[in-house]
């Protein structure tokens, strides 16, 4: 266990090292500069270019990265908010605690819709209800959520007037509920289509009929028995999605003017803020990398029968 | 045969019972119309091949059967009760503590993902409610010991998978009978075992059965299995109980030409030097479309022209209630009673 704990973490800081350097070389073929505006001269590029070191050989100002990364150190913006540090860019000025917070809403969600809605359709399996809940999950899955974010505007935000139309930074709880479902749509269909399906299999399985057979009643079969056996596809696809659905959102932040991490990534990139993009990059990625190994433990304590050792172990 | 007589009732009394399976080629008749009374402390066999409708006859008493499965007709009385009229909650606390059932496959008949000592005691507390965790634990380590798995109150904290076939099996038992049923169905407990597991399981389940004084209806198509643990025998051959009576009745003197067929196709300890087996000759019946008279009016040797076209009635053929569903035993009767109005 230890050491198979040592080697995912090992596995991951290579992981991180690779996108990185991947990220870093993209970065860079793509054509322009920071500093290129209507008004600068060559000069003026120069000189810049200069300052921060962008005059170096790639190779060089990849080490440089990487050195200074393992320090902690994610280097200043250069454009948006010149002179400011990656980090505090990313954590002391509220975007990535946005973000986080809209995500972690929307997984909840997800969850707690897209888990019994599927058990309820696997359940009815083949009535109409079951014929409903697949419209419309598959309905869920195929919408684009910018579709879905701007119908909910116009329908709750401009003709009813419910909810605020701009959610900026979710000072009231009203102002989470239109960013949460775009957000969650897609999740909780995928997740109900997902859990419908295993949830048919272990139906299907001999142990079940055994706790039919012990006299247990329905609920107790579906929710107690069924679901935890129909659960690793869900925990499989959870991983990743709680990554995406956290820093993903960049169409939902961009809908509701939610100035999240998400937005902030994009607009590094069109701004060519080097030291940015690096930074976003490297965090969403951890945080990727972090969720599969959150996964792979949950596995170990959904199903039993799984061991969390390598070969050598 | 001590167990037909005495002080024991009627446990379970089965007439004319009629499961069909509705599906999209038509409708198959799976059970058509079986009959039999079980006494307490009986153990009764019903053998027959694969698709004789035998374990489709166990769901249909415990309420198990499936969509697009149904029962059609005839009734079921368990201790003088119709289960056929109790709805889906009372059926649910009727299984498992007034009758249990364990199955084929030990090997995926428990939840993989909870250890055993959690789904022994979740089989007793859905029944009793008023025994604590505490209690159930100590209850559910009693019942493993019984079925004789050693370390017990370590056992009861494991997984399936850390059980072998065998124990998963016992484990199964202790589970059907943690809450002291009256009737333990056991649809082919020993099919997927080494024969000298079968052996250990078998002579448990003998054991408990006379700690418990339960009735068991064994269903199996091992005729040697049958022969060590029933008390009575039903044959079933498309889902009709072609002959029924005592394991001496049935082994020694068979009267049904099905019964005789699997009879002499089973090896035995007395054959001599290069004896063949003697198979039943054609294939199954196609339950989507029976034969219109005997079930086993195609396959049969003595088969006449009434097979054919009639069911054949039940026939007392014997005591004990030994009866035998055959135009032949129906001839037979009616030479007798001729010759005794002549004689």
């Amino acid at each position: 266990m230890v050491f198979y704990t040592l080697k995912r973490i090992a596995a991951a800081f290579l992981t991180l090292v690779l996108i990185a350097t991947i990220t870093f070389f993209l970065m860079n073929a793509i054509p322009g500069s920071p500093f290129m505006t209507d008004k600068s001269t060559p000069e003026q590029i120069a000189r810049a270019n200069a300052k921060y070191g962008l005059d170096q050989p790639l190779a060089v100002q990849w080490w440089r990265y990487m050195t200074n990364y393992l320090r902690g150190d994610m280097g200043v913006s250069l454009k948006m908010q010149e002179g400011t540090d990656v980090t505090t860019i990313l954590f002391h000025q509220g975007k990535f605690q946005l973000s986080i917070r809209v995500g972690l809403w929307a997984l909840l969600v997800a969850v707690l819709l897209g888990i019994p809605l599927g058990c309820i359709a696997a359940y009815n399996r083949g009535r109409a209800i079951d014929s409903i809940l697949r419209v419309l999950t598959t309905f869920g899955v195929a919408v684009p959520s910018f579709v879905f974010a701007t119908l909910l505007l116009m329908i709750f935000a401009v003709e009813l007037k419910w909810l605020p139309v701009l959610s900026n930074s979710l000072e009231s709880p009203a102002a989470y509920v239109m960013p949460v479902l775009s957000l969650a749509l897609y999740p909780s269909c995928y997740i109900a289509k997902l859990t419908r399906t295993s949830m048919l299999d272990a139906i299907n399985q001999d142990y079940i009929r055994t706790a039919r057979a012990k006299g247990l009643k329905t609920g107790k079969i579906i929710f107690k028995h069924a679901l935890r056996n129909s659960l690793i596809p869900v925990i499989t696809y959870l991983g990743p999605l709680s990554a995406s659905i956290v820093t993903g959102g960049f169409v939902v932040e961009t809908t509701f003017s939610i100035p999240g991490l998400g937005k902030y990534f994009i607009s590094s990139i069109l701004n060519r803020d080097y030291p940015v993009i690096m930074g976003t990059t490297v965090v969403l990625a951890a945080l990727i990398v972090i969720m599969n190994l959150v996964v792979d433990i949950a596995y170990k304590i959904v199903d039993p029968r799984i061991t969390l050792t390598s070969k050598e172990d | 045969m001590s167990n037909l007589q005495g002080e024991d009732r009627v446990l379970l009394e089965v007439k004319d019972l009629r499961v069909s399976f509705f599906t999209h080629a038509g409708e198959v008749k799976a059970v058509d119309g079986i009959s039999y009374t079980l006494r307490t402390n009986e153990v009764m066999g019903i053998v027959g091949e694969s698709g004789s409708g035998k374990s489709v006859e166990a769901y249909a008493i415990m309420g198990l059967l499936q969509n697009p499965g149904k029962v059609i007709g005839g009734s079921v009385r368990f201790d003088g009760e119709d289960l056929l009229s109790y709805n889906q909650n009372q059926m649910a606390d009727f299984r498992g503590s007034r009758a249990a059932m364990i199955f084929q496959n030990p090997m995926t008949c428990m939840n993989p993902v909870y250890t055993v000592g959690d789904q022994l005691m979740e089989a007793l507390r859905s029944h009793r409610k008023d025994i604590s965790r505490a209690e159930a634990r100590k209850r559910a380590i009693e019942m493993l010991e019984q079925v004789g798995i050693n370390n017990a109150d370590k056992r009861v904290d494991q997984y399936p998978h850390e059980f072998s076939g065998g124990m998963r099996q016992r484990a199964m038992i202790a589970m059907a009978l943690i809450c002291n049923p009256e009737l333990l169905i056991a649809d082919e407990p020993t099919t997927a075992l080494d024969v000298t597991i079968q052996e250990q399981i078998l002579e448990l389940m003998k054991t408990l059965k006379g700690r418990n004084n339960m009735s068991i209806i064994f269903i199996t198509h091992n005729l040697g299995v049958v022969a060590e643990i029933c008390d009575r025998v039903s044959v079933m051959y498309a889902g009709h109980i072609v002959e029924q009576g005592t394991v001496n009745d049935i082994f020694y003197n068979p009267q049904h030409p099905y019964t005789k067929g699997l009879l002499a196709s089973m090896p035995r300890m007395d054959m001599i030097g290069h004896e063949r087996l003697i198979p039943i000759e054609g294939t199954p019946v196609d339950l989507l479309d029976p034969p219109k008279g005997c079930s086993f009016g195609p396959r049969c040797k003595n088969c006449m022209k009434i097979c054919l076209n009639n069911p054949p009635p039940a026939v007392t053929v014997g005591e004990n209630g030994h009866s035998c569903a055959c135009w032949l035993q129906v001839q037979e009767m009616l030479k007798q009673k001729e010759a005794e109005q002549h004689g």
